[in-house]
């Protein structure tokens, strides 16, 4: 693994999003549409619009990122570059780190964006700091990177792959808290939302929404996030093979 | 000089040295237990009609395929090795190339993976879009270019980092005549000028006479491995293409003699 072809590599990625302005401008734009959407919708509960508004910060990059590599890479994977490159002095720490450098880079702009709305325009009022809402943000991007990688080695087609979007994330999206809150929830599926990371980003959005100083919950949501992501990116690298059947 | 050198191992290894070379697919055996060399500096060609195992031996050579067993040496090291990675150029026969950028940015891709210091790299990139003629349609966006030019940007890719071994599955087809017989130039010139090997795949036999060698193969098996004049003056034919179907009615003749005994001994 070396620093150049890495950065190559996060390169490549992020010209091949230059050249498709449609996919830029919804994975921008998108985002910043729904919160507006949900904004008018708690048209009289601006409380109730914060929380989900904070939490949607963090569900967004994941959800998007998530999509983004997963049919990506499985673009890799079948049109042959995947095969080659592997043939090439090129590390899979290469692949895994350049892809996550690349949509974590654009992650911050969607999340940038999407923030800077949520707080300036639609008046979300937080306690602590817009920065640690991007933090956030940019984690579940990694978050959802690491998991796109991950599962695109269990789809034979971009059908399958998109498919593992409803497989995937709504089971956590349901779990997270964001319905209900998860001690209030069946205790078998209070358990299950507790392994699962997107309960954390989501706490860790509501941290920053309810607490003006960095609380202790707040630190252990980004620990388990990062550490997640940087787990199932390392279980992504076990699926790159350089021999294949 | 027909086949199987019993080398001690001169000074420079053969490119591409096997031995019971076995490769297993699911259930199926895909090749056979070929033994075969493939010399440095040679234009070799690996004939055989679709589905008889070439894709499958290139991908063994480039260390590209699983459940390979026997013995194979690429210049000098086991086939797969991390310092046979410098030293290859492989070009799939889907051409391998991102769609969605330029010609440029996916030779410069390529080029920083192989290592081509920044400075060097858009000279790198221009000989190699000199070389497969596509000098002017570098800043087309691949998924735009026909694709006969499409496999010419991936064969580009091949020519970046100057390997000492190519290896190209089925490099010409689909391309017209004068393009081929261009390529073709190039190979040889790939081969005199840099002393690269080639191994070039091809289901058309017409182009057999174009390489300084053969390895003609059927069904996971070598028919036969040598010079096509060789070959024909072996078969008594006047082509290669009739060589190659003279011995493929002995080898049927042999297999129904022998009640189909060629699947030898079990591998793992």
């Amino acid at each position: 693994m070396t620093v150049t072809r890495t950065l190559a590599t996060a390169r490549r990625v992020l010209r091949q999003l230059g050249h498709d302005p449609r996919t830029m401008a919804l994975l921008l734009l998108v985002p910043v549409l729904l919160l507006v959407l949900l904004y008018y919708v708690f048209d009289a509960d601006p409380g109730r619009f914060a929380f989900i508004g904070s939490s949607l910060l963090g569900i967004f990059p994941m959800v998007t990122m998530f999509l983004v590599t997963s049919i990506a890479t499985l673009r890799e994977r079948t049109s042959g570059t995947l095969e080659r490159l592997l043939t090439m002095p090129l590390g899979k720490g290469d692949v895994i780190a350049g892809y996550a450098l690349a949509f974590g880079a654009f992650a911050v702009a969607q999340a940038g964006l999407a923030t800077g709305v949520a707080l300036w325009l639609l008046d979300l009022d937080i306690a602590g700091s817009p920065w640690l809402l991007l933090l956030v943000a940019l984690l579940n991007a990694l978050l959802g990177t690491a998991l796109g990688l991950f599962v695109s080695a269990f789809a034979a087609s971009e059908f399958q792959a998109v498919q593992f979007m409803p497989a995937v994330i709504f089971p956590q999206l349901l779990l997270c808290g964001l319905f209900a809150p998860r001690d209030t929830m069946q205790p078998v599926l209070e358990y299950a939302s507790n392994v699962l990371p997107m309960s954390y980003a989501v706490d860790g959005m509501t941290q920053v929404l309810r607490n003006a100083e960095v609380t202790g919950d707040f630190w252990r949501d980004v620990v388990v996030v990062s550490g997640i992501a940087l787990g199932v990116l390392a279980l992504g690298a076990v699926t790159l093979r350089r021999r294949t059947p | 000089m027909i086949n199987k050198s019993p080398v001690g191992d001169p000074p420079p290894p053969p490119a591409v040295r096997a031995r019971g070379l076995r490769v297993r697919r699911g259930a199926a055996q895909v090749l056979k237990g070929l033994d075969f060399t493939v010399e440095r500096g040679s234009v070799t060609g690996l004939l055989g009609p679709s589905g008889c195992g070439k894709t499958t031996l290139m991908r063994a050579v480039v260390g590209a395929q699983a459940r390979v067993t026997g013995d194979l040496r690429v210049l000098g090291a086991p086939a797969g090795s991390a310092a046979l990675r410098h030293r290859l150029g492989y070009v799939t026969q889907a051409p391998s190339v991102y769609l969605d950028l330029t010609v440029r940015q996916n030779l410069d891709y390529y080029a920083a993976v192989l290592g081509i210091p920044r400075a060097e790299r858009a000279r790198a990139v221009a000989g190699a879009l000199g070389d497969v003629d596509l000098t002017s349609h570098a800043d087309a966006l691949a998924a735009r270019l026909s694709g006969g030019q499409r496999s010419r940007v991936s064969l580009a890719v091949a020519l970046l980092g100057t390997p000492e071994l190519l290896v190209l599955d089925e490099p010409t087809v689909g391309l017209d005549p004068v393009l081929r017989r261009d390529l073709w130039a190039l190979f040889h010139r790939l081969a005199a000028e840099r002393g690269a090997t080639l191994l070039i795949s091809s289901h058309v036999m017409d182009e057999a006479d174009r390489c300084q060698r053969l390895l003609l193969m059927r069904d996971g098996r070598l028919l036969a491995e040598g010079a096509p004049a060789e070959l024909r003056e072996r078969t008594g034919a006047g082509s290669v293409e009739e060589a190659f179907l003279r011995l493929v009615d002995a080898d049927r003749a042999r297999e129904s003699e022998n009640g189909e005994s060629e699947n030898g001994e079990g591998d793992r």
